[in-house]
């Protein structure tokens, strides 16, 4: 099965599926239905951080330098981490300005310039095209090992045609796919969702064929783990092997290499793309935060394993690099050498497509646009359409850096490990990191700084690692590393000013991040920055606020043709119309038309252009149509200071609202009050006069006729001068009521309490009523008990209550038999005094009514024909004067009798004696 | 506030990440088991699926709300 034919036959599958899974994600993406819009999918996408250098590297570096391995996957646990707020960030800012690879973040941040840009991304070309050509080695590497073994691959590539090497035609179907995926459309702000889809496939597979590798070492060569590791133990070689010591540098190194990988993590052009760029919804990045360092535990779970067998297995498992082959192949295995090549396979391809396309992107953006822009304003027909071209340019990109990366693989790809090329890759890509997180937390970062703190860093790097390197290949005398340049002692590339000790990475880091934090910061507290920076320092370091992101204005003018024509030329009549349908919400403009581009419009137009050029180059051509002041740079900065106080008033704001609603409600319930006691009031009043005028009426009446007729009879004159009497009486009382009302109501009603005895008061209460009793023909019982009962109350007060309610029961008794009963009770903690009659009672309804001012219980069928009307002030009262003592008064059904029970209540006093003193 | 507390949360574990995984706690669990070989490895795995455990917990509850 290892034939050349049957493992040429499952790569090129491997990768027709590939062009698959990319068409249909795209398809489905196009129908709106997308398939990598989940956190898993993004996760999966990640891990195009684990490239062949993973697959096949990390065996090796187990093997030579221990734990150290482990490293390159706990600092990206570290940035992801913190990717919740770093990560985040970036996504949002990068949405907001159409911002399409690190060159161009970079670069946008210190006001999109183009100086930057181009910095990026010949140090992004420099330092990753070495990476690139890795993996295509790995591929090469890989294959020859698989149908060559046991001749080492060194002897089987030797006999290989250059013509024949498999990288190259891989490079070449890889070059078609990017091509076909990569560049669909011009606005490199589009996701490519095929793409990302066919990474994510990869990565499952990679994961997968590891895995079963790794089961196939442990559980088929071995009896399990625990066999593995004792007979590893029993090597005298190996005891040490897992250590610290192990590690290149130990504790120091190892502080090194985590911090290089938790940079590179973030910096490295491929991983800027999948984590920011393709990125769909920023809340993926919070699953991602921990399902991707799973991923990374779990590829990573055999690698110890399957370096121990390699080591054991001796001169049969041929280089550390390529035990994950030579293992199962040592083993007689025909299907799993298969299956763990194409895990191989799957992890160089996701790699090259990602790195490729990020790389194609910065150098079309932003080393051939601003170049094209200047030449282009020389020679060319101004209105020749250019979008065209800007596509072509980028497929151009792709099979040139392809092209190189394999150029450099094939040339001179031998004199490195891959390890070494790794590492010296991560400390490449780390460069950005200075310019990239002090810009996105630090407002006075500016591009003069980051500027030089790029070159410094990237010449500290260049010395101290590249250099050395092709001394390594043999391209330089070796002189140099031993005893430095011109012999020049302290300028050793490995032991810079003498420092000495440390492991190259660690070493090169500490002193190109020395130089490179040191020029950014330094540079940058010296100098000032242009107003455009400043704005989008302003913007990226509070992208996280709200609303921010939407800020800029423009102010300079331009006509909506121009703007058309412009966005014609670079984007094509399609996406032009969108940008104008989007903004207008119809097409409306053409070349010809005069009117004036409103700052929204402008604004609209510079993102599609950054989406397509990069934001340097978008700037550079808007600036060409647009006059006179271009940003309200003073406006955005003002904006964006007073945000914080805004906030902080409109909280304020809120609160004090809050409280004037809540005081609005009590205002209005304590004004539905106010009205309900004013209309009580002038129902009152309504009331008193009508009461008052009854009998005035009356007493006017019978005087004015005793006046007119001087002959009247002797009887009838006294009976009516009885009427006036009584009704004077009558009138004189209600005013007396009325003035106790109004004394009761108004808090000012003078009580005189004092230990009375209730049975006594009682007694002497029915004594004074017992005429009136008579003269009604009504029956008083009594129910009092022989002990005294203590109350504390104003006696005169109290027998007035008293006297009333019998008053009001003898009217309202039966009027043949009339009978009412008075009983004195112990209830519990009070006393009890119950005024009965056998009348026709109260309703239930009506009991509480008859406390109501002037309220006169309707007397069915019968006149109170002889008995005076009360004034409909006696019950409010008594309710008062009790309620004033501390006690209360009710209606209740008969107990004994028929009719109405009118209780009143109050405290017992326990002692009277003590009380009294 | 949920969001500020979540922040804190992963900026602690960021920080015990770092205290796990640099020296000196490293440098506690460089020394062999009784096979002879180093538990130096397993000691990461064994953090690091600690610290992955955390993260999980602190940012899935953060989710539900």
């Amino acid at each position: 099965m290892r034939t050349e034919l049957v493992s040429l036959a499952f790569a090129f599958g491997y990768l027709a599926i590939l062009f698959l899974i990319a068409a249909w994600g795209d398809k489905r993406s196009e129908q709106g239905r997308s398939i990598i819009n989940s956190p898993l999918v993004y996760t999966l996408s990640i891990a195009v951080y684990c490239t062949a250098w993973t697959f096949y590297g990390s065996v090796g570096r187990a093997a030579e330098t221990g734990p150290s391995f482990l490293l390159i996957y706990l600092g990206p646990t570290l940035a992801m981490l913190l990717g919740w707020f770093m990560i985040r960030k970036m996504v949002r800012i990068a949405r907001a300005q159409k911002i399409t690879s690190i060159a161009d973040f970079i670069s946008a941040r210190y006001g999109k310039s183009v100086r930057l840009g181009v910095l990026v991304t010949l140090i992004a070309v420099i330092g990753i095209m070495p990476y690139i050509a890795l993996q295509l080695k790995a591929i090469t590497f890989s294959h020859a090992v698989l149908t060559g073994y046991p001749t080492p691959p060194i002897q089987t590539l030797a006999q290989e045609t250059f013509w024949l090497d498999k990288s190259l035609w891989v490079a070449l179907v890889l070059a078609i796919f990017i091509i076909l995926f990569g560049t669909r459309h011009l606005d490199a702000s589009e996701r490519h969702e095929g793409m990302v889809a066919a990474i994510a496939f990869e990565s499952i597979i990679k994961l997968m064929a590891f895995l079963i590798l790794g089961f196939f070492v442990v559980f088929w060569l071995y009896q399990g783990p625990l066999d593995l590791f004792s007979q590893a133990a029993a090597r005298p070689d190996l005891v040490g092997s897992l250590g610290l010591s192990a590690v290149p540098g130990q504790a120091l190194g190892w502080v090194g290499t985590l911090v290089l990988a938790t940079l590179a993590f973030i910096t490295l052009p491929r991983q800027f793309q999948v984590l920011v760029v393709e990125n769909v919804d920023e809340r993926h990045i919070k699953r991602a935060s921990w399902t991707f360092p799973l991923y990374l535990v779990a590829i990573n779970l055999f690698v110890i394993p399957v370096a121990l067998a390699g080591l054991l297995l001796g001169p049969a498992a041929q280089e550390p690099d390529s035990f994950v082959l030579t293992l199962p192949l040592a083993a007689g295995l025909e299907l799993l050498p298969l299956i763990v090549f194409i895990g191989g396979l799957s992890a160089a391809t996701g790699m090259v497509i990602v790195e490729t396309i990020a790389l194609s992107t910065m150098v079309s953006n932003h080393l051939v646009m601003p170049l094209l822009l200047r030449w282009n304003w020389l020679h060319l027909d101004p209105g020749r359409n250019l979008s065209g071209w800007l596509l072509g340019i980028r497929r151009v990109a792709i099979i040139l850096i392809l092209l190189l990366g394999y150029l450099y693989h094939a040339l001179i790809g031998d004199s490195y490990s891959l390890v070494t090329i790794g590492l010296v890759s991560f400390a490449a890509a780390a460069q950005f990191a200075p310019a990239l997180l002090l810009g996105l937390y630090w407002r006075g970062a500016n591009g003069k700084g980051a500027a030089a703190g790029l070159i410094g860093g990237f010449l500290v790097w260049a010395y101290t690692l590249l250099l050395p390197g092709f001394v390594q290949s043999g391209w330089l005398a070796p002189g140099l590393i031993e005893a430095g340049p011109w012999g020049v002692a302290w300028l050793k590339p490995y032991a810079l000013f003498g420092l000495e000790g440390w492991d190259i990475y660690t070493h090169a880091l500490f002193w190109s991040m020395l130089v490179n934090v040191g020029l950014l910061a330094g540079v940058s507290l010296f100098t000032r920055q242009s107003r455009l920076e400043q704005t989008q320092a302003a913007l990226f370091t509070e992208a996280l606020r709200p609303d921010v992101m939407q800020t800029p204005l423009w102010l300079g003018q331009t006509t909506r043709g121009e703007l058309y024509q412009l966005l014609n030329r670079y984007l094509g009549q399609a996406a032009t119309h969108r940008v104008f349908e989007r903004h207008d919400g119809r097409q409306s403009s053409n070349a010809r038309d005069e009117s004036i581009a409103p700052p929204g419009l402008i604004t609209q137009a510079e993102q599609a252009l950054t989406g397509a050029l990069g934001s340097a180059s978008a700037r550079v051509l808007i600036n060409s149509v647009v006059r006179g002041e271009a940003l309200d740079l003073e406006a955005v900065l003002s904006i964006l200071d007073t945000t914080t106080q805004t906030l902080e008033y409109n909280r304020r704001l809120e609160q004090k609202s809050a409280e004037l609603a809540r005081i609005g409600e009590e205002l209005r319930a304590a004004n539905e009050r106010l009205r309900e006691l004013d209309r009580l009031k002038d129902e009152f009043v309504a009331m008193v006069s009508h009461e008052l005028r009854t009998p005035l009426t009356s007493i006017r009446a019978f005087a004015e006729i005793l006046r007119d007729s001087p002959d009247i009879m002797v009887e009838q004159k006294n009976h009516f001068l009885g009427v006036i009497v009584k009704e004077s009486e009558r009138l004189s009382r209600l005013i007396e009521e009325i003035l106790d009302l109004a004394r009761l109501e108004s808090g000012r009603m003078r009580l005189n309490p004092q230990v009375v005895n209730l049975s006594q008061l009682a007694r002497d209460s029915t004594d004074a009523i017992t005429q009136l009793y008579e003269e009604r023909q009504v029956t008083l019982k009594l129910r009092l008990p022989d002990q005294e009962a203590w109350v504390m109350a104003d006696p005169d007060r109290l027998q007035q209550v008293i006297i009333n309610l019998l008053d009001n029961a003898s009217k309202f008794a039966d009027s043949t038999r009339g009978e009412v009963l008075m009983q004195l009770e112990a209830h519990g903690k009070n006393w009890q005094l119950a005024v009965e009659d056998n009348g026709n009672g109260i309703a239930e309804e009506e009991r509480e009514k008859v406390f109501e001012k002037f309220h006169q219980i309707q007397q069915q069928g019968q006149t109170p024909s002889g008995r005076p009307r009360g004034t409909g002030l006696g019950l409010p009262i008594s309710r008062g004067i009790i309620a004033h003592l501390g006690g209360r008064l009710w209606v209740e059904g008969p107990h004994f009798l028929s009719g109405a029970r009118l209780v009143i209540e109050l405290p017992k006093l326990q002692a009277p004696h003590e009380t009294q003193m | 506030m949920k969001a500020s507390t979540t922040g804190s949360r992963l900026i602690g574990l960021t920080l015990l990440a770092l205290l796990l995984f640099l020296p000196p706690i490293l440098l506690l669990f460089d020394r062999p088991g009784h096979s002879g070989l180093s538990i130096l490895p397993f000691y990461i795995f064994i953090a690091w699926l600690g610290i992955i455990a955390l993260a999980a917990w602190i940012l899935e509850r953060d989710h539900e709300n």
